[in-house]
């Protein structure tokens, strides 16, 4: 076990240094610059605004001081934002972030492993069929169709939940999270309901289950104490490509609902070629991209002692 | 087969109306009504009303499903032919070949894709022809996974060994022999593809990223609609419903298409 996180780790270093290269040249060769507005700037305002921001050095040299930087965590000044340093705006801008997709994953968990157990239950009954059909079409729901008819429904019709933006805390104005949270979480809810199900109906048939079920435990105490275990195997290693939902997904719910997240300051610095901004969310993306799979793949060795080699 | 026909047939009719209707319509998508602007759905002349700036709902509903579907037959293409020949070379060259290739696409199956395609989308400009392109090289990761696996186990069999051992070449088995014989898995994922790179080329425009005007598509008809939903709620609805409708069919297709042939 520690072997794996070791190496997991050592092998995420060339991955983030890959994404942060590939980021830098990216952004660097791009046509069109931070300080290109609607007004030319003077040659000797754009000269001296380059040379404060270092963008007037080599692109070696300019890489080997952002990589110096950003090891100390130091992600430099935003280019547009100009007050704040980018590592003060993730500071800002993650808790909202975390929250909302670690909500999300509960909600998707808690529905998704919900309804999986009651389709699994009977394999072909009515309730497994409506269930799956329903959750054949909540995965397809895209999240900036969702997040707008939430809005629109509940936000400006009925007038129950606010439309966008944020109350002081989660817990002195959880109304604000209501609806951002549901419209991430459905389309994950309906993949794990989906795994769930398909899990747990073939752990059902198994073998022991059945000397289970003749022995006269109910069905409660199988599932929990027998199936449950191996039909989170699916689930489990589907975590890692939620997690990468979760994170696309928010940036459109946080545009929808007016967060002050991540997502929407992805956005921003792309659309104004924030280079620090940027390069700082991508890493920062990816980092929690590794971390997202070493977990899965860490509980997926707990649920399933074969894989443990 | 009933349990596709009916998700096929809704498909069917959203295709031909998005192939037809700009052609019957006197409207075209980008045209401005100046005497009839916001005009209610049911209006003479405006089946699905207008817009903010007069253009009529209807025109510009069938001309963004041509895109949106346009753009994602051209990826899905794009990632089919990249993702059965990366899974056809790893699935038959095996041992350290299918090693590397495969590392490769679990490396890039790591990667934050949606926010690289967002880059490039920043970087390259916004072309239409990017955006397809873009897409359809981070769709095909899971095709190739896919064919490499039926290639592992087809080339096992008799009518396999016995075409080696006849001295057939490589290229004639794989076109021949294999090929033929994953046509049907990968039709499946091919139509699975779909509705993802769909919701991809949304995501984009709904951020200003993906196809620009005077051309319009699905997922610019939702933001717009979005962005308008507190005055005219229907223009919302109705784009929406019809993107949603796609979806959920293609996906209902694929996955029934995938439990027959896999």
């Amino acid at each position: 076990m520690r072997a794996l996180i070791l190496r997991r780790l050592l092998t995420a270093i060339p991955t983030l240094l890959l994404v942060l290269i590939a980021s830098f040249a990216l952004m660097r060769f791009a046509p069109g610059g931070p300080f290109d507005g609607e007004r030319p700037l003077a040659p000797e305002t754009r000269a001296a605004l380059e040379a404060a921001y270092g963008l007037n050095l080599p692109m070696g040299e300019q890489f080997a001081l952002y990589l110096k930087r950003t090891l100390t965590g130091d992600f430099g000044p935003s280019l547009v934002y100009r007050d704040f340093t980018v590592t003060q705006l993730i500071a800002d801008s993650l808790p909202v972030s975390l929250t909302l997709g670690g909500l999300a994953i509960i909600l998707a968990l808690a529905l998704g492993l919900a309804a999986g157990t009651v389709a699994a239950l009977r394999p072909g009954g009515w309730a497994d069929e409506a269930l799956m059909l329903l959750a054949t079409i909540v995965t397809a729901l895209p999240s900036f169709v969702t997040g707008p008819l939430l809005a629109l429904i509940f936000g400006l019709w009925l007038g129950w939940l606010p439309v966008g933006g944020l109350g002081d805390s989660l817990l002195t104005a959880p109304q604000f999270w209501v609806m951002p949270v549901i419209a991430l979480a459905l389309p994950v809810a309906g993949a794990i309901a989906k795994l769930a199900r398909a899990g747990l109906a073939a752990a059902l048939a198994q073998e022991h289950i059945r000397t289970a079920r003749a022995r006269g435990l109910s069905t409660g105490a199988i599932i929990v104490r027998h199936a449950l275990r191996p039909a989170l195997v699916p689930v489990v290693s589907y975590l890692g490509p939620a997690a990468a939902g979760l994170l696309t997904g928010a940036v459109i719910i946080e545009t929808v609902f007016a967060l002050p997240g991540l997502g929407r300051y992805f956005v921003q610095g792309a659309l104004n070629r924030d280079y620090p901004l940027i390069m700082a969310v991508i890493l920062l993306y990816a980092a929690l991209l590794i971390a997202f799979n070493l977990i899965a793949d860490l509980l997926y060795g707990w649920l399933d002692p074969r894989s443990r080699t | 087969m009933s349990r596709i026909a009916l998700p096929a047939i809704i498909v069917a009719l959203i295709v031909l109306a998005a192939l037809i209707l700009p052609a019957l319509l006197p409207w075209s998508h980008d045209a401005i009504d100046w005497d009839h602007v916001r005009a209610p759905a049911g209006s003479p002349g405006h089946l699905l009303g207008t817009d903010e700036l007069g253009r009529d709902r209807l025109a510009r509903l069938a001309v963004a499903s041509r895109i949106t579907l346009l753009v994602a037959l051209a990826a899905a293409l794009v990632s089919m032919v990249v993702g059965i020949a990366w899974g056809m070379i790893a699935g038959w060259a095996g041992g350290r070949v299918d090693e590397a290739m495969m590392r490769i696409v679990d490396a890039l199956y790591a990667l934050p894709f949606m926010f690289i395609v967002i880059v490039l989308m920043v970087v390259f400009g916004r072309s239409i022809l990017l955006v397809f392109v873009g897409i359809g090289l981070v769709e095909w990761l899971t095709m190739a996974r896919i064919v490499r696996g039926q290639v592992m186990t087809l080339r096992q069999r008799p009518f396999v060994l016995a075409a080696t051992a006849s001295g057939a070449p490589v290229r004639v088995i794989l076109l021949r022999h294999i090929l033929p014989n994953i046509a049907g898995v990968a039709l499946a994922y091919l139509t699975l593809t779909l509705p993802g790179i769909i919701m991809i080329e949304s995501f984009l425009s709904f951020l200003g990223l993906g196809v620009q005007e005077p051309l319009t598509s699905l997922g610019i008809l939702v933001k717009e609609g979005a962005d308008d939903m507190d005055v005219a709620p229907m223009g919302l609805l109705v784009p929406g419903g019809v993107m949603v409708t796609l979806l959920v069919c293609l996906t209902l297709i694929g996955e029934r298409l995938r439990d027959r042939f896999a």
